[in-house]
């Protein structure tokens, strides 16, 4: 029998990696490295480069104006539509684009999974800090926005960060789950393109889920994303924006769970990638 | 024992195979049953523990390793070698945490890096700084640590021109010494290397072995696969022999390697050739039944230390011919000819005509070997076609070390024959 204090590591089948979070501290570099060769690989060859960043949120939030604006009618609130359409586009696009990179992202790497050791939870979490460099791009060109409106927020800025938190939870949860299943069940691939385009709409970027009548609110609220485009918007308008409290914390409690078992399920399945993959 | 820096007992791993069933009728009410119930089976797999073989498709288990065991200490370097789908790489795999064992432990003490492949997480887009700067992240260098052995790393691999091109731009030369460059700068204690120095040229081989030997110098443990005899003998003082999953030998690597090339050591003094054993293309007139050794030493197909090899061949020939012209040769286990004879060689005897029947022939080829395996091969040409009669390498020969009366005073001289010089005494000029 061997002795276990003389080993630094040892291996055996079903034990539980003690040293896994030590690992993730370990070989924190590989989050900065993963995610830095994803936005380099983007712009390579391009032209205009990392102002593409700036093209997409801008146009999104040109024609939601226009359409559900303009010609939906939809009310603001007293707030300049533009703006109340953007800081819901903010954390919706962050979550659209980080679960959508993370759940390919263990697929996409297969290659890095069959042939070196890092801990794997660093692949989705990259895709994700990915996301959030965009999110940060996009929140420079809302406060260029807010400028031009001379429209200033109060206080409740401050309450932000909680928020983006709170949007990081929801992509890295959800994504955790969808790139586990990805491996084994690449039926995953073309789920997710239609999860986003469908949460596009029901989740409340074009619209204030305000408009959501009075008895469905709660049950709306389950929807993880109804609860932070909420939160962001109070926290960035401010003034009469009013957050329904049942509802953000149900939503809240929804991320959690998504997050905790998301961690849960991908650590379970996590051992036998390299040999699924 | 203190010593011991890896330390595997009992390793196991199993890989489940499917086989698809050929249903004999395929209705389609059952192939949508079928397909409803697998899908079923399939979602609920990673929650059911242990969920046993499916009855529509066969399942096999099929053990990459075996109940391998092994201590390697610190300072060692150690080759793994072995057949294709002995369960090296796989070997390799579990040791470094990118697959986990079925069963059985690994114990290893200090920082391990592994090189399972060339250029592993190199990003075609990328240019060759850049991806000296992923790269060495990927195997676990700090940031820090890369910008320090930056320039060793340019150095090392002689791309300084085209360190900012796109890595997709370079040849596959220039791809592979970036690539090795950066993993051989990594210094852990345990480094893993598998099969990598195969591509490459010459003198990139050389260098990156001079690398590792350099590595594994400082007291730092190497472990090897490789399928090249030569590196695995140039580069390690131990090595291990993996045949279908299961740990032959380990020991000495002049030891290990013999046994793995010379699997059959030594055959009987008589071997009976069959016909599967001939080239098709050498036609069919002509057929070799048995090759026998006569008065070799007692035990098999053997010779004693500078006894001429004396065989007898036993031939069927089934059609007339002529201009048949013998030849016997031996080679190294390897493939590569040592020496080889024609009957008709510097005009010594003519060519012969056969007719129809059988026949025994006896040719003696001298013995000026070294002791060890080689490989004898017959062969016969019919010269006016300048084509194979028959070409074969039946039997593996043994060259024993001493002489039938006793031992012969063991020299150590390296190489196939044995060589003989002259010495004049030394002069002393000054």
């Amino acid at each position: 029998m061997s002795n276990p204090e003389e080993f630094d590591l040892v291996i055996e089948a079903g034990r539980t990696e003690l040293h896994y979070w030590k690992d993730l501290w370990r070989y924190r570099e590989l989050f900065y490295f993963l995610s830095w060769r994803d936005i380099l690989v983007r712009y390579k060859q391009t032209v205009i480069g990392v102002a593409w960043s700036l093209v997409r949120p801008l146009l999104t939030m040109i024609v939601f104006t226009i359409v559900f604006g303009r010609l939906g009618k939809f009310p603001s609130g007293g707030v300049p539509y533009p703006i109340l359409v953007f800081s819901a586009m903010l954390p919706w696009q962050f979550f659209a684009n980080s679960l959508s990179e993370s759940s390919m992202s263990l697929v996409g790497n297969a290659n890095l999974i069959s042939k070196v050791y890092f801990p794997r939870l660093v692949i989705p979490a990259s895709s994700v800090i990915v996301g959030f460099v965009d999110f940060l791009i996009s929140f420079a060109l809302l406060i260029v926005l807010m400028m031009g409106y001379r429209f200033v927020p109060d206080w409740k800025v401050v309450t932000l960060p909680l928020f983006v938190a709170m949007a990081f939870g929801a992509s890295f949860g959800v994504g955790l789950w969808l790139t586990s299943l990805n491996v084994e069940y690449r039926d995953f691939r073309y789920i997710v393109p239609f999860i986003v385009q469908f949460g596009l709409y029901i989740s409340p970027v074009g619209f204030s889920s305000g408009v959501v009548p009075g008895k469905w609110r709660l049950l709306y609220s389950l929807n993880p994303m109804v609860g932070v485009i909420d939160g962001f918007r109070w926290a960035i308008l401010g003034g009469e924006t009013t957050l329904y409290g049942p509802g953000f914390l149900l939503s809240l409690a929804v991320i959690m769970v998504l997050l905790v078992t998301g961690i849960w399920y991908f650590r379970k399945t996590e051992r036998t990638f390299a040999d699924v993959i | 024992m203190s010593n011991c820096v890896v330390k595997v007992e009992g390793l196991s791993k199993k890989y489940t195979l499917r086989h698809e069933q050929r249903e004999r009728y395929t209705a389609l009410r059952d192939v949508l049953t079928n397909k409803a119930k697998s899908l079923g089976r399939r979602m609920a797999a990673p929650f059911v523990r242990g969920s046993g073989p499916c009855t529509n498709s066969s399942q096999e288990e099929f053990w990459a390793l075996k109940d391998v065991s092994f201590e390697i200490e610190q300072g060692d370097r150690v080759g793994i070698i072995g057949r294709n789908g002995a369960g090296k790489s796989t070997l390799l795999k579990v040791i470094s945490r990118i697959t986990e064992p079925t069963s059985g432990r690994v114990s290893m003490k200090g920082r391990v890096a592994s090189l399972l492949e060339v250029g592993t997480g190199f990003h075609p887009e990328l240019t060759g700084r850049e991806n000296i700067f992923l790269n060495g992240a990927i195997l676990g260098m700090s940031r820090a640590e890369i910008r320090r052995k930056f320039d060793e790393i340019v150095d090392f691999a002689e791309i300084e021109r085209f360190l900012d091109t796109p890595v997709k731009r370079y040849s596959s030369g220039m791809y592979v010494r970036l690539a090795f460059a950066v993993a051989a700068h990594l210094e852990p204690e345990i480094l893993l290397v598998d099969e990598v120095l195969a591509v490459g040229d010459i003198e990139f081989q050389k260098k990156c072995i001079g690398k590792m030997e350099k590595v594994s110098g400082d007291e730092r443990t190497v472990i090897v696969v490789s399928h090249s005899m030569s590196t695995v003998k140039a580069l390690c003082s131990k090595a291990m022999l993996l045949d279908r999953g299961v740990m032959k030998v380990m020991g000495q690597v002049d030891t290990v390697v013999a046994e793995y090339v010379g699997a059959s050591k030594v055959d009987d003094a008589e071997k009976a050739i069959s016909d599967k054993d001939h080239d098709p293309q050498g036609g069919t007139k002509m057929r070799v039944k048995q090759v026998k050794l006569l008065n070799g030493a007692s035990n098999g197909f053997s010779v004693y230390w500078q006894q001429p090899i004396s065989v007898a061949m036993d031939l069927e020939v089934f059609e007339d011919v002529d201009e048949v012209s013998f030849g016997a040769g031996i080679k190294m286990l390897d493939g590569t000819w040592v020496l080889s004879a024609h009957h008709d060689d510097y005009g010594a005897r003519p060519r012969w005509a056969f007719a129809a029947g059988r026949y025994t022939i006896r040719f003696a080829l001298q013995n000026n070997l070294r002791p060890g395996i080689y490989r004898l091969c017959v062969g016969a040409h019919h010269e006016h076609y300048m084509r194979n009669l028959f070409h074969l390498e039946p039997v593996n020969l043994e060259v024993l070390d001493h002489t039938q009366q006793g031992s012969v005073p063991f020299v150590y001289n390296p190489g196939i024959v044995n060589g003989s010089s002259n010495w004049e005494t030394p002069e002393r000029i000054g």
